[in-house]
This record gives structure tokens, sequence and C-alpha cells, in this order.
């Protein structure tokens, strides 16, 4: 039922690893500015970034069609950028804008895209797992090939909701596909400190789901896994899960002060930053120029400034409308 | 034609099965149990194991599961067992259910129903008694509805499932068995007005779900000592029909509030409060509530009995207001 880490296996061309690059670079120079605008005082709130995760969502994402569902964490602006979403629409969102992909009302933990079937920005912990499920579960009802992806950390493998929900998947095989995103940390709490069995694939293989654990530093390889999966999920062959082995190179969210680590671990995995990795890969093949790199991180880096400018001008929704939404507004009102 | 409780829910749930394909019910035991309180029996043998789908003890996982399913374009009746189990699956409904519509910017709405029992009065002791309609009524996002009439128990159902947004509908388990004469014929109810289910001049008894019938017991024995209450059965606890309370109150000037809940916090605290707001210069008298003693339930009859809204104690307190000095 589980296989050790995946070797890279993808052979890719010159085009396919420049969009993988691209991408990765894309949630990082976004993140970037969100740390900088936060310093600043433009963003508030909780802001947990996803610095040296990127690979996991891009690898994932890019498995899927545009018709699939994806649901994250508080951790979810590569997701939400991945999954179509603009840089406007979710930097606007963090500035509270109503020109937001939630109209301000959800900030950087609950982004949102009905258009792109993104589902959230989940800030229980946990709880976007019984959702996943449910999601599947209207896809298997209704005949729908369709997949659902849910992505989790390794905190929430401790919650009862994981494990109810790998029970209900497996025992409905739905079509989705479990995303954990194993960073080694639920906020300060180690994973050999919060998981009596480290090995987070093998609680999912317990349940009959096929599971497997994958370099979440190596976009190759996880983009091997997911296409994988996906395509198993879509031939109707039930849940599938997937352990990447990842690491937040950032604070937990803006707030933390970083006691519970050394400064040395952080600079080891550094030294496997997902982004610094397929670069090489790349380069050692001649398949990237220096050129070429610099003008893949400035076309991210100008769709971010773009960013800025459009949440910089953006509006506040009027204070009368504080309490729509919290019900349904009839058709003709909308 | 007359029948129970029980019988209209599950015709009910029979006809919206029928339909819409999109509706199924989920929950412990609805299936070759036949559920819990027998509410879905055949059912599973008419509809199939998909749309009549039983589920493990996992209140967080299938509620939750039930949420992703109407957001994906299903039409899931979710049945808890009781209220006391929802409590696993609190969070689902608070921070999921309730709250997707609005975090999502208007994007996402939640069409599920969520049904369970509620309610004392079986000696089932202290974990298998509670009534909670309050904490559920306190929840922006969400819609709570008590059926206690059969033609309430039929209608109510259909008119939720049609609802964009997540509902709540509680069934006090004394009532499954309940007889009452049906009225409609499975056209939709209105879901959010109070309803005068006796009217009266002298004093309002304000109510819900299975103290309606206490109420309107209470009311037939203040007609013998003279006193003509009006009975105001709540029927959806969010939201709330202020209108229809504060327009007895104004005309009667008094008012009792019986509620199968705790006092301290309770939605008998809501109503009284809102009579204050709204009323305060029409009262004649304080309000006065009748609720259920804080304290865990026991499990001997007798004790049971003293901690729960009877009549004489609706009676008791109307007197007390309408001739303070008897
Ligand atoms: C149910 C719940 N408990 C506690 C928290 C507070 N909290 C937020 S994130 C977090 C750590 C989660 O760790 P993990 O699942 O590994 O995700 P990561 O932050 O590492 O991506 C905690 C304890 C919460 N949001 N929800
Ligand atoms: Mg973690």
């Amino acid at each position: 039922m589980t296989e050790k880490p995946q070797a890279r296996v993808e052979n890719i061309d010159r085009d396919r690893g420049h969009y993988l690059l691209h991408q990765m670079l894309r949630i990082r120079r976004l993140e970037e500015r969100c740390a900088d605008l936060y310093a600043q005082t433009k963003i508030r709130g909780f802001l947990h970034l996803y610095i040296g995760e990127e690979a996991v969502a891009v690898g994932v994402i890019d498995a899927l069609r545009d018709d699939d569902a994806v649901l994250g964490t508080y951790r979810e602006h590569g997701h939400a950028l991945m999954k179509g979403m603009s840089a406007e629409s979710i930097m606007a969102e963090m500035y509270g804008n109503v020109e937001g992909c939630s109209m301000g009302r959800g900030g950087s933990m609950h982004l949102f895209s009905k258009e792109h079937r993104f589902f959230g920005g989940h800030a229980i912990v946990g709880a976007g797992l019984p959702p996943t499920v449910g999601l599947a579960l209207a896809d298997k009802m209704l005949g729908r090939d369709r997949v659902t992806v849910g992505f989790f950390g390794d905190g929430s493998v401790a919650e009862g909701e994981f494990h109810e929900s790998m029970n209900l998947a497996a025992l409905w095989q739905v079509p989705a596909l479990f995303c954990c995103e194993n960073n080694l940390y639920a906020m300060g709490t180690a994973l050999d400190r919060h998981q009596s069995q480290p090995d987070l694939h093998l609680k999912a293989a317990s349940y009959g789901i096929p599971s497997i654990q994958v370099d979440g530093m190596d976009v190759l390889a996880v983009s091997h896994a997911a296409r994988r999966a996906v395509a198993a999920i879509r031939d109707g062959s039930g849940p599938q899960f997937i352990e990447f082995l990842t690491y937040r190179f950032r604070a937990h969210s803006m707030f933390d002060p970083e006691l519970y680590r050394d400064k040395a671990e952080v600079e080891k995995w550094k030294e496997r930053d997902p982004i610094k990795n397929l670069t090489t890969y790349l380069r050692e093949r001649d398949l990237l120029t220096e050129q070429e790199y610099d003008e893949l991180d400035q076309s991210a880096r100008q769709e971010v400034e773009r960013a800025v400018e459009f949440a910089e001008k953006g509006s506040l929704e009027p204070v009368e409308d504080l309490l729509r939404f919290v019900y349904s507004e009839p058709e003709e009102d909308r | 034609m007359t029948i129970t409780y029980r019988e209209a829910l599950r015709t009910a749930i029979e006809e919206a099965l029928r339909r819409d394909d999109r509706v199924f019910l989920m929950g412990e035991d609805v299936g070759y149990y036949g559920g819990t309180f027998a509410v879905s029996k055949g059912l599973v043998e008419e509809f199939g194991e998909d749309r009549i789908r039983d589920v493990p003890l996992s209140e967080s996982g299938f509620v939750g599961a039930g949420i992703g399913a109407a957001m994906g374009g299903m039409r899931p009746i979710i049945e808890v067992m009781t209220v006391n189990f929802s409590l696993l699956a609190l969070d689902q409904i608070l921070n999921t259910a309730a709250t997707m519509l609005h975090m999502s910017g208007g994007q996402f709405n939640v069409p599920v129903v969520i049904r369970m029992a509620t309610g004392a009065g079986r000696q089932l002791g202290a974990q298998h008694s509670l009534s909670l309609e309050n904490w559920y009524a306190h929840i922006p996002g969400l819609k709570v509805v008590v059926p206690a009439t059969v033609d309430d128990a039929r209608g109510m159902l259909w008119t939720a499932l049609e609802d964009p947004d997540p509902v709540v509908l509680f069934e006090h388990a004394g009532l499954y068995n309940r007889e009452g004469e049906l009225t409609l014929d499975g056209e939709p109810v209105d879901l959010h007005r109070a309803a005068i289910r006796r009217a009266g001049t002298d004093i309002s008894l304000i109510t819900y779900g299975f103290h309606l019938f206490t109420c309107l017991d209470a009311a037939e024995e203040l007609a013998q000592r003279g006193v003509d209450a009006e009975v105001v059965e709540l029927r959806s606890l969010r939201p709330l029909d202020t209108e229809t309370f504060i327009d007895s109150v104004r005309k009667t000037g008094r008012a009792v509030v019986v509620d199968d809940g705790w006092k301290t916090g309770g939605i008998g605290a809501e109503i009284g409060m809102q009579i204050v707001e709204e009323a305060f210069f029409h009262l004649d008298a304080p309000i006065r509530r009748v609720c259920r003693a804080e304290v865990p339930m026991p499990y001997a009859a007798h004790l049971e009995q003293a901690a729960l809204p009877q009549v004489d104690d609706v009676v008791e307190a109307a007197l007390h207001l309408v001739k303070p000095h008897v």
C-alpha cells in the first residue's frame, strides 16, 4: 500500500521546466511582497507564508483540470494563485478591499473563488477535510469525472476529523486526492513531538487508501506523483493520499518568534529550496540560461507589482453592506 | 387525516427523495436499522444505500461531508441522532456551514438540512437529555426551525430543502408518537412566521416545540380559572419572528416564556429581552420564564419531571402575573 519516496522521474523539456519554475516564482514573489506589506501594516491579521513549500502546490495543481476542486488551509495563497485566481484578487483581499476574491470578508486565510472552483481557505485545523470528502462524494453521486484535492498540514493528522475523513473517503471510494504538506512542524511543535507515528502516509494506508511519501522540495517528483494519483482517481479507483516532505522557511505566522527551531536547521533546508533545486536541474541540462531565469523572475515580480497597484487603488465596501451574505440574497436583489 | 409526527416526517423525507434526485438522507443508522426513532424505516429498501446512506460514528466527518456535498450540488438531509451528539459536529456547523457564504464574499452557499432529535423526559440521564436549541439559534448564518405540529413536521422539511442556506431542524423526541390532524396536503409551509395557536386576551404564553402542548394544556386550565391565555408558537428560533409575539404582548400586557432549555442565557432570556426592548410600556406585569432547572438531567423519574417545565408550572406563573394578590 505504501511506497518509498519517489526519485525524480519526469523527463522534462525546456517549456515545461520554465513553466514550473515560473509558477513557483510567482508564488514566492507574491508572498515576499506580502511580508513587506505586512511590515508596512498594509496587510493585517494573520499571515501565513508558504515560502519553501511552493513545489507542492505547483506540482499538484498543475496535474488538475479547471473543473477539479481544491481546498486548502490558511496557508493557501500559492494554491489559490496556482488554481488560476489572479494575484490582483488575492492581494486586494489581503488589503480588505471589496475587489478582493472574498470581497474583503475573508482575508489571507479565507481566499475563495467559485469561478476557479477554489473552495477556501479553511483556518480550523483539519476542518477542510470532511468537506473535501463531501465535494468528492457529490461528484461521484452525480456521475462527474472530477477530482477534489484537499491540502492540509501535518498538524491536522492529529485531529479526529482527519481520521473520520480518511475512513469515510475509503468507505465511499470518493474521487479525492489528499495532500499532506508535512513541513515537520505544527506551529512550534515538531512532528516527533505531536505524532506517535511520524510516517504520516501510513495512517492513510491503514484506512486502505493508496498512500505514498514524496519529496516535496522537488517539483518534478511532486508533479510525477500527482499526475499518477489524479489519473488513477479519475479512472474511478477511489481516493489517494500523498505525504509531501517539505519545510517552511519563514515563521509560522507573522507573530511567531521561532523559538522552537535552530537557524542552522532552517539554513540546511534552504539548501533544498525548490526554486534553486529546479533552476540547478535546468541549468545543468542547458535548459535555462541566466537571462531566461531573469525574464521569468521579472515577469513574476511585475505581476506582483501590478497586484499591489491594483490593491492600492482599491475601494472598501460600504459599511451599510456589513450584514450582507449572512444569508443568500434573493436572485433579483443580486 | 390523523397521523403521527413520525409518519409526517417520514412522508416529508419520502416526498423530497422523489421530487429531487439531488436529495439524499445520511446519518447514523438511518438505513438498515430504520432510524433511531424509526423515522426512515423502510426507506433504504426503496431508495437504496446511496440515497439512504448509513454513516459511521463520525459526527464531524459526516456532517462536514454533507456540507461539502451541498457545496458540490447535492441537497443532503443530514440526520444527527440527537442534539447531544451534535456537539461533536458543532465546529463544522458553526465554522464551516454558517460562515461559508459570508467568508467567501457571497460565493458559496451551503444548502444543507440538518435534522436532530432534542429534549428530555424519557429517563435517559444527563448525557442524552439536552435541549440546546438556543446554542444553534445564537449563530448568524444558520436558520433554526422547530416543528411541533404534524403539518409542520410534514411541510418544514421541503421548505428547508429549498432554502439556499443551512437549516437546522429540531425534533423533540417526545413528539414522535404524538398524533395530530394533517390539514395541509404536502404544500410548502412558511418557515419563519410564529403562529398564534390559541387566541386570548389576558396573557401571552410564548413557546416552541414540545411545550406548545404544555402551553395549550395550561391555557385550558387557565380558562377554567377565568384567565384567557394566548399561545404563541415560535416555530422558528432563527430568524425569530419578533413581530408576532410582540404584537401579542402589546395586546395582553403580560408574558410567560416557556423554554425547554436551561434558563441562564436561554431562548427565554432572548424573548424576554426583545419584549423589554420593544413593548416595555405595554407591560402590566413583569415577564416570567418557565425553563428547565439548572442541573444536569437526573435519571430518577420524579427528579426528571421536577426539572422540566410542567403544565402546573406554567399555570402558576401565569396566575401570579394575572392575579398577583391571589
Ligand atoms: C482546531 C485548531 N486548533 C488550533 C489552531 C491554531 N493553529 C493554527 S495553525 C496551527 C498549526 C497547524 O500545523 P499544520 O497542520 O502542520 O500546518 P502548517 O501551519 O504547518 O502548514 C495551529 C495549532 C487552529 N487554527 N485550529
Ligand atoms: Mg506543519
